[in-house]
């Protein structure tokens, strides 16, 4: 790991807070319509009603918000899920969670034509909220209850099956594909404040939730019979943190469709650098997940302008060199 | 415990533990296998019976079932068998060589470099009209490129004094993720007739085989199937971990690459063919592994027989159900394997 003590871990995490502030701020000002920093000023202190000011207050400022709580909820969802799961390739996607979404929101294109962002909203929480509770009872079945390994296999199988007839309902229905495809790809752009606000409560109780459990998370993480053994009542953690994953997951794929990459590859970079400990790691994975998906936006408005490239891709392409580079130079000796 | 009976033939060189218990199923799966080949080749518009269809495959039968069987069905189904056989053993390689359950084609972002490089292909050579300027048939070779040069990729960056397993991974994620958000972009800045036939190639069909796929992929497939078998017990011994492998005398580094080529060269024959079929290459193992244990003497035949069953049950069922339409039958292998896995996992609960 990179830093070594708690004094460098705190000055790591205030630095890293310090640029997911920069970042949100550039959010609100750079993009395809004109605005300067002063006129962001503007806005709030005196709104004058100006195309402009309409921009910042409408479209960037719920635009920045959202892309950092998402940002963060995937990232810490994905911390969660690794623990749960012992295994370093788990993501939020392997409980169910985007695959489940996209199937309900592709079941409503194609039955009940529903068109708007908005209802999207719900419908792709519930659908993640359902499969995820499908693959913790089917990973629980049997007399030990939850185990790593089931779960895991019950993700992926319920995941592939999720994703195969959300891809089988495409295929036969192009008018819905061509509907949907953007929302499959991930995006943050077009999002209205209330789908914000609507599911930020949920997301709220997962950050809080994981911060309380992060020293629980420690014990456990030590493996099931261990944490017994020191007093751990591991099957009430282990519903927590689902719970917690439903959450965070489910309300951020509700608010921007399956963003993928963060979940899975933040909470590798953030151990790398601030060590195994969940009370730092969570905090940190938090807020590096909203760091990159900020950047991925912000990037992601310029490269072909005046069209976006989906968010998704965009955190795949400026992550993934980052991440080979911290895979190769190791600071984890695992 | 079942009992088991060796098998060495060149001095030991190549050897084996027959397992009885594996051996009763592995019969039974060929024959399951066998079976469904035969239903299979009577289904579709005109019906035939199996043993009419064994009849033609015998050389009988009236011209037109002769052309039906020959032209048609054949290509395709012998198509369906090979894939899902690659993929399954793949995978099941790639499990036991990373150590990790879900490790699988698309984990390693071997799938997907060939899913960039068909929509590249697409995309590149797609003139105003949306006709292609060079024949279809590149296509496959352009997959298998995509495929191999993203394994080589993926091997060399996570090469450091060696290749460790989680290295290995942690890269193939990063680099499949890439893959998938290149796809994506080409796929939304392209015409939307493009991405819609891009997608039916990722979702993975066997639709349009010909004696021509089949001539190229049997004896490759077959090849390297046999060699994924040979080279079992390494494997057995790469799932130690590296310091007991070493300790008993694996050499890892030498099996891991000779095992990775295996895997990539099934994986890629199989998506250069059928696209990326998705599932089995994740789960056949897993399904074997419930039948059979974890020995990959006795896992590797079994799951190679359980991919070829799944995707040959799915593609029957994606050309008779909705039949006129052709449903790819990567859509299908998820929808009933997911299933009897969910099933696997309920009866063997202690498992």
């Amino acid at each position: 790991m990179l830093l070594k003590n708690n004094s460098q871990r705190l000055f790591g995490l205030i630095i890293a807070i310090m640029l997911l502030i920069c970042l949100m701020c550039a959010s609100i000002v750079y993009g395809y319509t004109d605005t300067t920093w002063k006129m962001v000023l503007e806005a709030f202190r005196n709104y004058n009603g100006s195309n402009e000011h309409i921009v910042i207050q409408t479209v960037r400022l719920p635009r920045s918000l959202i892309a950092a709580a998402v940002g963060s909820s995937l990232a810490i969802a994905g911390v969660l899920m690794q623990t749960l799961t012992k295994n370093p390739l788990a993501s939020p996607g392997t409980f169910g969670v985007n695959a489940g979404a996209g199937f309900a929101v592709v079941l409503a294109v194609t039955f009940f034509s529903v068109g708007n962002l908005q209802a999207f909203t719900w419908i792709s929480f519930l659908g993640a909220a359902i499969a995820a509770i499908g693959v913790y009872a089917i990973g629980s079945v049997g007399r030990e209850g939850l185990t790593p390994m089931k779960l895991t296999l019950a993700g992926a199988a319920m995941t592939a099956m999720f994703a195969s007839f959300t891809q089988g309902f495409l295929v036969i229905n192009e008018a819905a594909f061509e509907q949907v495809l953007f929302w499959l790809a991930g995006s943050v752009e077009g999002r209205k404040m209330t789908v914000l606000t609507a599911v930020l409560p949920y997301l709220m109780i997962g950050w809080l939730g994981a911060m309380i459990i992060a020293s629980k998370l420690n014990v456990l993480s030590m493996g099931e019979d261990v944490a017994k053994g020191l007093g751990l009542s591991t099957g009430f953690i282990k519903i927590g943190a689902a719970v917690l994953i439903i959450f965070l997951a489910g309300g951020s794929v509700a608010i921007a469709g399956p963003v993928g990459f963060i979940g899975i590859v933040i909470p590798h970079v953030a151990r790398s650098i601030i060590g195994i400990d969940h009370r730092w790691v969570i905090p940190f994975s938090g807020i590096l997940g909203g760091i990159l998906l900020l950047a991925a936006d912000i990037l992601a408005r310029y490269i072909i302008m005046p069209q976006e490239v989906p968010v998704g891709v965009m955190t795949a392409i400026i992550g993934t060199p980052f991440f080979i580079y911290i895979v190769r130079k190791g600071f984890n000796a695992r | 415990m079942s009992e088991y009976r060796s098998f060495r033939i060149l001095k030991g060189k190549v050897s084996f533990l027959i397992d009885k218990r594996a051996t009763v199923v592995l019969t039974v799966l060929i024959l399951l296998a066998a079976a469904i080949f035969v239903w299979s080749t009577g289904l579709g518009d005109m019906k035939l019976s199996p043993l009419t269809v064994l009849k033609v495959l015998f050389g009988g039968g009236t011209d037109m079932e002769k052309l039906v069987i020959h032209d048609f069905r054949l290509p395709r189904i012998i198509v369906a068998l090979m894939v899902g056989m690659s993929l399954a053993v793949a995978g099941g390689i790639l499990q036991g060589m990373i150590r990790n359950p879900l490790a699988s084609p698309d984990v390693l972002g071997i799938t997907g470099g060939a899913a960039v490089a068909v929509v590249s292909f697409l995309a590149f050579f797609s003139d105003q009209n949306n006709a292609l300027t060079v024949s279809i048939k590149w296509m496959p070779l352009a997959a298998f490129a995509g495929a191999g040069i993203v394994a080589l990729l993926v091997y060399f960056l996570a090469w450091k004094n060696g290749v460790s397993p989680i290295r290995l991974v942690l890269i193939g994620i990063g680099i499949s993720a890439l893959m998938q958000g290149l796809t994506t972009l080409m796929m939304i800045l392209g015409p939307i007739y493009r991405a819609s036939q891009a997608n039916i190639w990722i979702t993975g069909t066997v639709y349009g085989s010909n004696w021509a796929n089949v001539a190229t992929l049997v004896p490759w497939t077959v090849i390297f199937l046999l060699i994924a078998f040979v080279m079992a017990r390494n494997i057995n011994v790469l799932e130690l971990g590296d310091e007991t492998a070493t300790g008993v005398g694996g050499r890892v580094q030498r099996h891991r690459f000779l095992l990775l080529l295996i895997s990539t060269a099934l994986i890629g024959s199989s998506v250069a063919f059928a696209g990326g079929i998705g599932f089995v290459g994740l789960m056949a193992p897993h399904m074997a592994r419930r039948l059979v244990g974890s020995t990959f003497g006795a896992l590797l035949p079994v799951s190679a027989f359980i991919g070829g069953i799944l995707v040959m049950l799915a593609d029957i069922i994606g050309r008779t159900l909705f039949s006129p339409f052709e449903i790819p039958a990567g859509v299908f292998t998820a929808g009933i394997g997911a299933p009897y896995f969910i099933y696997l996992l309920f009866k063997t609960r202690n498992g």
